[in-house]
């Protein structure tokens, strides 16, 4: 877990950082063999986490379960556009479910791209040094989030989870506009540092 | 291409995090699809957004998984477009090249061209002539200068074309279009964009400046 800690606790589910390490497997599962079983686990793992996503910025359950099923199945039909030897599974899921909830929450036309694919055949194995290296990653983005003092991270948590621009959060926040951006920098420098010799 | 100036952490972070408002976001991903930089930073953003939602508490799921079509990863990829002077991203809003704009005159060696766009903030594409200083304004909020052909040249620095200027609300500047090649650019402002020269004001209520 993130460690984020205005949010309670997880609700009885299972933390994801437990088994993040068999995401990348089974998508690879799902990318080459259309494995059922690989989806539903998808599904159940990331369901909750998306729903709850959509949810923060303001659809009803329902919809916001919708949401999340599309969200799912999105990612299972550019399953085999999934690079696992370029970025997190986490981000790929967080990517697709951002430009739907601007789809359909904001009805905007996203303008962020999906994250580079890799156009090599999807079958190829992703190399086990590379795997290391992106849990690795993982793992130092979760702790440098983790250690953020609490205005730095709540400035981040409004843009990422609840939606909001820098203007918003200024008024939400009652702070200059200058501020809630140089909030923003130093957070990041702490996560982009920390992934220094990893890149 | 070499390009000298970047998009703010800032603004990537909300880009990334999809919480820019949509003009800004539309320069951003402009200057994005021109800048190998400034996509590795992206990516980051990007990884912060995957990991925050990743440890939201679930919401428990009512239904079942769905039953999946038969065939995962069907889709492909569509392969990136051909670099042109009007960048991807942008060429939905532009219709044909950056000389068939319909220009409007807002001022002595200064037109514009408002572009729709939906959601938060305006867009507009902005030519100044050899030479010419677009009046100088202060921003409500962000605003976000991305140059398509020549230069402009400000306090700051000089913008070649994919330079960007992303510059908040504290400052004030007056940026003077290259002596030989003038300037097009596309400006994204979060709140309407107040010209302070003159000949500029008094055209504002007639041009929505």
């Amino acid at each position: 877990m993130v460690g984020l800690t205005f949010i309670p606790g997880s609700g009885g589910q299972p933390p994801l950082g437990a088994c993040r390490g068999i995401m990348a497997d089974l998508l690879r599962r799902v990318a080459e063999r259309a494995d059922p079983a690989a989806f539903r686990e998808l599904y159940e793992t990331f369901g909750p986490r998306v729903k709850a996503y959509m949810m923060r910025k303001g659809a009803d359950a329902g919809t916001a379960e919708d949401l999340a099923q599309e969200t799912l199945l999105t990612v299972w039909r550019k399953a085999a556009l999934y690079a696992d030897d370029k970025g997190s599974m986490t981000t790929w899921v967080f990517a697709i479910a951002r430009n739907l909830r601007i789809d359909r929450l904001r009805r905007e036309v996203p303008w962020q791209e999906l994250p580079e694919w890799r156009l090599a055949e999807p079958s190829d194995e992703a190399r086990p040094d590379e795997a290391l290296a992106e849990k690795q990653r993982q793992l130092r983005v979760q702790a440098a989030l983790a250690e953020l003092p609490q205005d730095q991270r709540e400035v981040v948590a409004l843009a990422y989870i609840e939606g909001l621009s820098h203007s918003e959060i200024a008024a939400r926040m009652g702070l200059p506009l200058g501020t809630v951006k140089s909030r923003m920098r130093i957070a990041y420098q702490k996560v982009r540092v920390a992934l220094e010799d990893l890149q | 291409m070499s390009i000298n100036h970047h998009l703010d952490d800032a603004t990537l972070m909300s880009h990334a995090a999809g919480s820019l408002p949509n003009a800004l976001a539309a320069v951003a991903a402009a200057h994005l699809a021109m800048c190998v930089r400034c996509r590795e930073e992206l990516a980051i953003h990007e990884r912060i957004g995957g990991e925050l939602v990743a440890g939201l508490p679930g919401m428990a799921m009512e239904r079942p998984a769905p039953a999946v079509p038969k065939a995962a990863g069907v889709e492909t990829l569509t392969r990136p477009a051909p670099p042109s002077e009007i960048p991807a991203p942008l060429a939905r809003l532009i219709a044909g090249s950056l000389d068939e704009v319909r220009w409007r005159w807002i001022g002595p060696g200064v037109w514009h061209r408002p572009l729709p766009i939906s959601g938060t903030g305006a867009l507009q594409l902005l030519k100044a002539a050899p030479g010419a200083s677009v009046p100088e304004h202060s921003h409500g909020g962000s605003e976000l200068t991305l140059v398509l052909r020549g230069a402009l040249i400000d306090n700051t620095g000089r913008y070649d074309p994919g330079d960007v200027a992303d510059l908040d609300d504290s400052i004030e500047h007056t940026p003077i279009a290259d002596a030989d090649a003038g300037c097009i650019c596309v400006i994204a402002n979060e709140s309407p964009t107040r010209f302070r020269g003159i000949i500029a004001r008094l055209m504002q209520p007639w041009h929505g400046l």
